[in-house]
């Protein structure tokens, strides 16, 4: 079964040149192409998530090593070699993706503008985001990571949108450029962390196992888990370098807001875990104070701005911010319960905020206005619309029955046994969303009809489809969290210095 | 002393040198003969002597105790080699339509790739001095080409005159070496360093730092770069990537062999210095490369931090194993590939539109969508992004200097490689966001396909690739030329005498 692994990233990176092969002439056949290359990811990353083997205990599954480079110069037997494995916190989050891409292929169905360079970006960048989650080895996890985030800049600068506020405008390379700045300027630090690493492992090898049975001197845990967990904590929209996260999401296309807040926000927090806290517990632990501050702060924050929001997208935006300071907190925890729910959290805030992103495209593309308080009463024209956001909304503000609460429950409890202040503020947080939430679906959707949409039509077959495939895993897991948590907590167990 | 005066290792330079004489005499006397065939003529030439060159693949052998031929040198001459042939062919239209004398163009560039040729085998201080004046000769001559172009004029005169001065600083350097060890050969320099120098402390620091100095000129290190950005804005654009590749890349084999070979055992001496020269290097490279409107000057000043980079391989340099060295060679390597890609893209622009303005590159993804792709994986591969050269080279030449506490310089490294990928960014986002200038209500034209260029333009980019995604056989083979290199040293420091 080790094939589907290295199958999931060859898929979509063998789809790029196909793409490139098709005439430009023929949008169609690219469009249907991206969709067998996309279900074929969906399958997939679905087939990884159930076949998922409970053996107990921190084994890897789908055991995949191929040697890349070794016995050259500092790097001996093994020294970077393209390991592939998931463990029960990568095998939500490539299912996570799966979904994701394959709902973002049928939101991006009626780009029109050079659908083929579209798709090639989207494509390698979705490779790109498989690799990390499923990469053992520093160099690929890393390799994978830049990955992702190069091809965003023309993603969001070509295919985005710009936006005029009447007293400043917001243009989509200002976004573009702001974006894979701070991404990549986050990943200075990772870098750095990752020469350190290596030179004091001395074990002349990337390998992430082996690298993890080192101990460390405690006072260069200390020192590089920051270079680590800043640096990965960029991509997680960390407070207070989450600027980019709202200016990027929105001047970016509908599916690449999609797959950017909802996917890869979730490599940073993985990389936090995965690398971070993994090999260095004692950092973790001197440095979680610190860590749990600015999550509840980015919590809040995010939410106190997301209520300032009149566009319906900055609104979203800030409440990725907000939902990821949640996931922040659950780490900074260091207890099973609390990193439990904070991956629970990565999937539950992946999927609602695609969803959210994908409807606010939809609303988008008709009436090419955001404005929440121009809207009114849409549920009469829209019900189908309307009644998708109100899902992700309320998922998003914790309902019980949807996936957010579960996860966010979890991330509580974690929070109070550990740092009580922090629960209440997480609460505080929780319950502002719950307010910007409702107001927004008061405004827009609700109340008396605006007599000036009368023209709005439905979302389109494929947006409805798209939107359907995420509610059914906000709804799944909401109402049976059992084989995520099952999964998680099988390889969160085994995770050093977590009580 | 017996020298092994085997004339016949030095055929790939026998080839160089006639061929260069042909070149020259063919457009003397036969005045039929099509200017752009005598670029695919003079590419034949360079092919021929990268081939004859592998010849001595695993020998280890020397000429004369004046010129090494090991894998080192062998895998120089075939870069060098295949350098001159992807310039000539770059050239072949713009020579054709912009300048005059096309004989001598090419023969000089066969005389260059002579010189670098040269400088990667040198085992001797004199030897590496004279061809290294034979490649910037060439390069001097070259620069000034297009002769009714004042940019032109001007590059080449402060490139002649720096570059005469820096050889004179150079040669000095030789000198004080000389007074101290008694020998210009690098590895007898290297036993006497080895020994007891006390009280030669001055005039080998003098030494030393006149050599650095020296060597700093011929590769534009900070602050001895003044001459590249005139140099490579004045030279016509091939002569530009002629001077970044070979120029670049022969100076830091020779900067490598002298500093591994000869100076080693002075290697904490050193390290520090030639470190802070690296980190200078890169800042002020890169830095001033985001201020660039000119795609010459932006290639120079990028490139000048492309030699920060590199020159962190010297300052991790230790006796203990070639680790950094073939990190470095592996990154030049990478870099050379990149960096012809990148010039070959601009050079059929340059063709077409003779504009050489960054923002004259806008909508150039639409009107010529092949180019602009290969140009920006150029770019990015310059930037260190992941799937290209860069990113891999740049890792392991990164990870190379860590090794050696120089951590700081690699953080440094890392930090200014991210500055670059917002100037290279800067480019790609005139080609595929900028508005081709088109008169109104007209098509803004597409272009011919130079059919040639772009099948050098393809071979340069899936080097690229293929040095990104799988560089342990490139790697094993430049292993094997910096292990052969490194080697030669060893052997012959414990049988040479103290310093007299």
């Amino acid at each position: 079964m080790d094939w589907v692994l290295f199958a999931l990233i060859a898929i979509p990176a063998a789809t790029v040149p196909v793409f490139m092969l098709i005439p430009s002439r023929y949008p169609q056949l690219v469009r249907n192409v991206a969709a067998g290359s996309g279900f074929a990811m969906f399958v997939l990353s679905v087939l990884v998530f159930v076949r998922y083997e409970f053996t107990g205990g921190s084994g890897l599954r789908f055991d995949l090593q191929l040697d890349w480079l070794e016995n050259v110069a500092f790097l001996k037997e093994n020294g970077i070699t393209y390991h592939l494995a998931v463990d029960g916190i990568s095998a939500p989050l490539v299912l996570l993706t799966g979904i994701v891409i394959f709902a973002g292929v049928f939101i991006s169905w009626n780009i029109e503008h050079r659908n083929k360079d579209y798709f090639v970006l989207l494509f390698l960048l979705v490779s790109g985001v498989f690799g990390v989650f499923l990469s053992l080895d520093l160099f690929f996890l890393f390799f994978f990571y830049e990955l992702a985030v190069l091809p965003m800049y023309l993603l969001i600068a070509v295919w985005g949108a710009s936006s005029n506020f009447g007293t400043f405008t917001r243009t989509k390379e200002y976004g573009a450029m702001k974006l894979v700045l701070y991404l990549v300027g986050g990943s200075v630090l990772i870098f750095i962390g990752i020469f350190a690493t290596f030179v004091e492992a001395g074990q002349g090898t990337f390998d992430l196992p082996v690298l993890g049975s080192v101990t460390y001197d405690e006072t260069f845990q200390k020192t590089f888990f920051p270079f680590f967990a800043l640096g990965f904590g960029v991509l997680a929209g960390l407070w207070p370098f989450h600027t980019w996260s709202p200016d990027g999401h929105v001047a970016a296309p509908t599916a690449v807001s999609m797959l950017h807040a909802g996917v890869l926000m979730k490599l940073g927090a993985f990389g936090i875990l995965r690398v971070a806290i993994t090999l260095f517990p004692e950092g973790a632990e001197f440095w979680a104070p610190v860590l749990m501050t600015l999550g509840v702060t980015g919590a809040l924050y995010g939410a106190v701005s997301a209520l300032a929001q009149r566009d319906l997208k900055y609104m979203v935006g800030y409440s990725s911010v907000s939902h990821m300071g949640f996931v922040l907190m659950g780490l900074a925890t260091l207890t099973t319960i609390g990193v439990n729910g904070a991956v629970l959290q990565m999937f539950a805030h992946g999927v609602m905020t695609a969803l959210m992103f994908a409807m606010v495209g939809a609303i988008y593309d008709q009436a090419h206005v955001r404005d929440m308080t121009v809207f009114g009463g849409l549920a009469q024209k829209t019900p189908r619309l309307a009644g998708f956001f109100a899902i992700a909304g309320l998922s998003s503000l914790g309902l019980p029955g949807l996936a957010g609460f579960v996860a966010e429950f979890h991330i509580f409890v974690g929070t109070f046994n550990t740092y009580p202040w922090a629960g209440a503020l997480g609460i505080l947080a929780a319950a502002i969303t719950a307010t910007y939430i409702l107001r927004m679906l008061a405004m827009a959707f609700f109340g008396p009809f605006n007599e000036r949409w009368a023209q709005l039509k439905e979302m389109r077959l494929g947006e409805q489809f798209g939107g359907a495939l995420l509610i059914f895993f906000i709804a799944f897991m909401g109402i049976w969290p059992a084989p995520f948590i099952d999964r998680i907590a099988d390889s969160v167990r085994a995770i050093p210095g977590l009580s | 002393m017996d020298l092994n005066l085997e004339w016949s290792l030095l055929a790939p330079e026998y080839v160089l040198a006639g061929w260069a004489g042909m070149v020259v005499l063919l457009d003397l006397f036969w005045g039929k003969l099509r200017k752009e065939q005598l670029a695919y003529v003079a590419a034949a030439g360079a092919l021929a002597s990268a081939l004859t060159a592998l010849i001595w693949v695993n020998d280890d052998t020397n000429f004369a105790n004046l010129i090494d031929i090991n894998n080192y040198t062998t895998l120089f001459r075939v870069v060098f080699g295949l350098i001159g042939a992807f310039i000539c062919i770059a050239s072949a239209r713009f020579v054709k339509d912009r300048l005059l004398h096309a004989g001598e163009y090419y023969g000089l560039i066969l005389l260059s790739v002579l010189g670098a040729n040269m400088m990667a085998a040198a085992s001797e201080l004199l030897t590496a001095y004279i061809s290294l004046e034979l490649l910037s000769f060439s390069l001097y001559v070259l620069t000034s080409y297009a002769k009714f172009d004042l940019r032109s004029n001007e590059g080449g005169l402060k490139y002649m005159l720096l570059g005469a001065f820096s050889s004179a600083i150079f040669l000095y350097g030789i000198g004080m070496i000389y007074g101290v060890t008694g020998s210009t050969r690098f590895t007898e320099i290297a036993a006497a360093l080895s020994g007891d120098t006390a009280d030669y402390d001055l005039a080998l620091f003098l030494g030393l730092v006149l050599i650095i100095a020296g060597l700093g000129f011929k590769v534009a290190a900070v602050p001895f770069h003044m001459w590249t950005p005139d140099a490579y804005e004045g030279a016509p654009l091939p002569i530009t990537a002629l001077i970044a590749g070979i120029g670049k890349a022969a100076g830091f084999a020779l900067f490598l062999k002298l500093f591994a070979q000869a100076f080693l055992p002075l290697v904490d001496d050193w390290r520090v210095f030639i470190a802070v020269l690296a980190a200078l290097t890169m800042a002020l490279g890169n830095l001033v490369a985001i201020q660039q409107h000119n795609i010459k000057r932006l290639l120079a000043y990028s490139s000048i931090g492309q030699v920060g980079f590199m020159m962190m391989g010297i300052a991790a340099l230790t006796p203990e194993n070639a680790d950094a060295a073939s990190a470095l060679v592996l990154h030049l390597v990478g870099y050379v590939i990149t960096n012809m890609a990148a010039f070959v893209a601009v050079i059929i622009w340059y063709n077409w539109t003779g504009k050489e303005e960054i923002s004259d590159f806008a909508g150039a993804a639409e009107r010529a969508p092949y180019l602009a792709l290969t140009l920006s994986i150029a770019l990015f591969s310059l930037a260190g992004m992941p799937l290209f050269a860069g990113f891999a080279t740049k890792f392991i030449l990164f990870q190379a200097a860590a090794e050696q506490d120089l951590l700081w310089l690699s953080s440094l490294a890392v930090f200014f490689s991210f500055i670059s990928l917002y100037y290279y960014l800067i480019v790609i986002k005139q080609m595929y966001l900028g508005e081709p200038p088109s008169p109104a209500g007209e098509e803004p034209a597409r272009f011919p396909t130079p059919w040639l260029e772009y099948g050098a333009l393809t071979l340069l980019v899936a080097g690229v690739f293929v040095v990104g995604l799988y560089p342990q056989p490139v790697f094993d083979v430049v292993e094997q030329g910096t292990v052969a290199m490194m080697a030669a040293s060893d052997t012959a420091a414990g049988t040479v005498g103290a310093p007299p």
